[in-house]
């Protein structure tokens, strides 16, 4: 065994590793030296999201439970899987259903495409929750992140919009009911929703400026219900809008945990 | 829907009644901030792997047992409800990670010793391998869950959208459940605009308003004794508890139901509730309600003024030196969360002891409390 193993080290060696393409590719040795395993981390624009090295209670998985991590990888998995289903998809109750429908029964891995995204998008909710929860248990809040941690925060209310506008999308009675339900709210705020307290108070007599047609909630829906312009409102909320800040959000995110150093016992 | 579901077996239906009979706001709320309380108080116990285990094979007994009723298993096997099940075995898993930590390194902190985190600091690891390989296992098993979730259970597709046709119940995807909890104490510009927005900067101001420096980069409980308390209240009692009661105790119009009782959109639920101010005039002075809103409402003002104002100040002499670490201004700032967090189970007792519908009533500004 470890004859065929030395082998192919051994061949890898000289005509891989050694040869002009693959160094232009990677810049160092094959990383079984400390040097190269730094600079395996340092060279590489995803890996260098982490330091070269950490501390061991870091490190652990009963330390961080690995829910950050997962959380950006289920929004990657939720990125592509997304991707996918816009090629199908087209927001305009003519269509959207039937294409939910021909996803599921036409179109080659389209069924496990939808499950993909819409399982990975209660697990996000899920993992990003537990992820709040190992970082306020380990007190990682305190000085000097507690500006990270209000990133977070903000993160975890994208997390849950972007679920909450991917909900309508498939335009069946589970969807637009949720979206009901949930829309309904924002009659009621305060001042901005006509059904709000103090909304009846903007306005001279009978001028009311915040009634149903002019509110927080038609402003939402581009309507007074759910229809056609709420759709694509919300596709272009949960495909362009809610991702890109996101991701941006998820930047600022990762480069505080490098600048404010990852929480360490004193 | 109409047709009935199966109950069980005959031998279990005194236990599905019995259990049934506990299914109440009341109990099931004040059961779990018990346990709560209970859990934190005897968390030596608990941490310990063979009590553990005991609890989780107990669960899962019950879970079992219960599949056998009609009505359990149509709501568990549910596709979209799969996700509570892993949110409440998950955190009930990440909890008890957090607390075997903490025991065993606030034991240590007694003895004199240093913490399992402060002694796994000391050596500094490559990210490459030892970092990568986790991340790596981790991610490859994400993957995997994800692919048998979405091989063996199909996201659902009910009918066409239909405006005209409203589902009994209407419920808001799982994630806003405890919202829409709220909205059985507190009008839609309570639990729909205000309490959310008080939970989001809630959380925001966590880092500023909690000024024990201890406990930060590893697991403690005894170091943060009040912080932990508070948060876990909110997140477990206020937020999960909520959401497992949303999904499988509310049924048609909203109606509280037994873990195993059939959904009968014809159930009645008596409503009599009462408003404050029909309590002050009309049961304690013996008079009739005045007609202007303020002379009417009067006496709810008074008590949420007090509950703003008294509430702190008492506050402040009971915890003094959290009241001088953190100054006016951040202590009130924290103090006023706080008291929006208890505006819930606040006002849920009102509800169940007096029939207290609102503090405040003046529905010609939507303005009810
Ligand atoms: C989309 C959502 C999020 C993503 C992708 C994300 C990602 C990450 C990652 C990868 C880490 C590195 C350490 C770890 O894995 O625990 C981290 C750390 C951190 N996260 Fe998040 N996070 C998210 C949401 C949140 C939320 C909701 C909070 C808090 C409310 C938060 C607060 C923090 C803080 C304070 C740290 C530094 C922890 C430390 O130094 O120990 N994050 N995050």
């Amino acid at each position: 065994m470890s004859g065929i193993g030395d082998k192919l080290r051994k061949v890898l060696d000289e005509s891989v590793y050694q040869s002009v393409i693959w160094r232009s590719v990677f810049r160092h040795g094959f990383p079984d030296t400390d040097r190269n395993r730094t600079l395996v981390v340092l060279s590489n624009l995803f890996l260098h999201l982490h330091p070269a090295k950490l501390k061991g209670h870091a490190v652990r998985m009963r330390y961080t439970w690995c829910m950050g991590g997962l959380s950006f990888f289920m929004f990657l998995i939720l990125t592509i899987s997304g991707v996918f289903l816009m090629f199908y998809y087209r927001p305009t109750p003519e269509y959207a259903y039937a294409d939910i429908i021909d996803l599921r029964e036409g179109i080659p891995l389209g069924a496990f495409m939808r499950n993909i995204h819409r399982w990975g998008a209660h697990a996000m909710v899920i993992i990003v929750w537990l992820h709040m929860l190992r970082v306020f248990m380990t007190g990682s809040y305190k000085a000097p992140r507690e500006f990270n941690w209000g990133v977070g925060v903000i993160l975890l209310v994208l997390t849950l919009l972007l679920s909450f506008t991917g909900y309508l999308l498939p335009w069946d009675q589970l969807a637009i009911w949720a979206i009901t339900v949930g829309t309904n709210m924002a009659r009621a705020t305060p001042f901005l929703g006509h059904e709000g307290p103090g909304a009846s108070l903007i306005g001279y007599d009978d001028f009311a400026v915040v009634h149903p047609k002019s509110d927080v909630r038609f402003m939402l829906l581009g309507g007074s219900i759910v229809g056609p312009p709420a759709l694509l409102r919300f596709y272009v909320l949960h495909c362009v809008f809610l991702p890109l800040v996101a991701g941006f959000l998820m930047a600022v995110h990762f480069w505080r945990i490098r600048k404010d150093g990852f929480s360490a016992p004193l | 829907m109409s047709h009935p579901v199966h109950p069980g077996p005959e031998s279990l239906q005194p236990f599905f009644n019995g259990i049934d009979a506990l299914c109440q706001p009341q109990i099931i709320f004040g059961g779990s901030i018990a346990a709560l309380i209970g859990g934190l108080v005897f968390r030596r116990y608990l941490v310990k792997p063979a009590v553990a285990i005991g609890i989780t094979v107990a669960t899962l007994a019950f879970v079992g047992l219960s599949c056998l009723n009609g009505q359990f298993l149509s709501q568990a096997q549910k596709p979209d409800n799969v996700p509570i099940w892993i949110l409440l075995a998950m955190t009930g898993f990440v909890l008890w990670v957090s607390f075997y930590q903490a025991v065993r390194n606030d034991d240590r902190i007694r003895q004199g010793l240093r913490t399992e985190e402060h002694e796994a600091a000391e050596e500094k690891l490559h990210v490459w391998p030892y970092l990568l390989y986790i991340e790596g296992i981790v991610a490859a098993f994400a993957m995997l869950v994800l692919f048998v979730w979405s091989v063996g259970i199909e996201a659902p597709l009910e009918q066409f959208a239909n405006i005209a046709k409203t589902p009994n119940p209407s419920k808001a995807p799982w994630y806003f459940l405890g919202l829409q909890e709220m909205l059985v104490y507190y009008d839609p510009w309570m639990a729909g605009v205000v309490l959310p927005s008080m939970i989001i900067s809630g959380l925001v101001v966590i880092p500023y308003c909690d000024p024990n420096p201890k406990g930060v980069g590893y697991y403690t409980f005894e170091q943060r004794k009040l912080a932990i308390t508070t948060f876990l209240f909110g997140f477990v009692a206020l937020w999960v508890v909520m959401i497992f009661v949303g999904t499988f105790l509310r049924g048609p119009n909203w109606n509280f139901y037994g873990l195993y009782e059939e959904w009968n959109p014809h159930k009645l639920e008596q409503l009599n509730n009462v408003n404050l101010s029909e309590f002050f005039w009309q049961n304690f002075m013996g008079e009739s309600l005045p007609k202007q809103w303020f002379a009417r409402e009067w006496p709810g003002f008074a008590v949420i003024l007090i509950y703003f104002t008294a509430v702190p100040m008492v506050c402040a002499g009971l915890f003094r030196k959290l009241y001088k670490s953190l100054g006016f201004v951040r202590y009130n700032i924290l103090i006023v969360h706080a008291l929006f967090m208890m505006a819930l189970p606040i006002k849920m007792l009102l509800r169940w002891s007096f029939n207290l519908k609102y503090i405040v009533y003046i529905p010609e500004y939507f303005f009810n409390i």
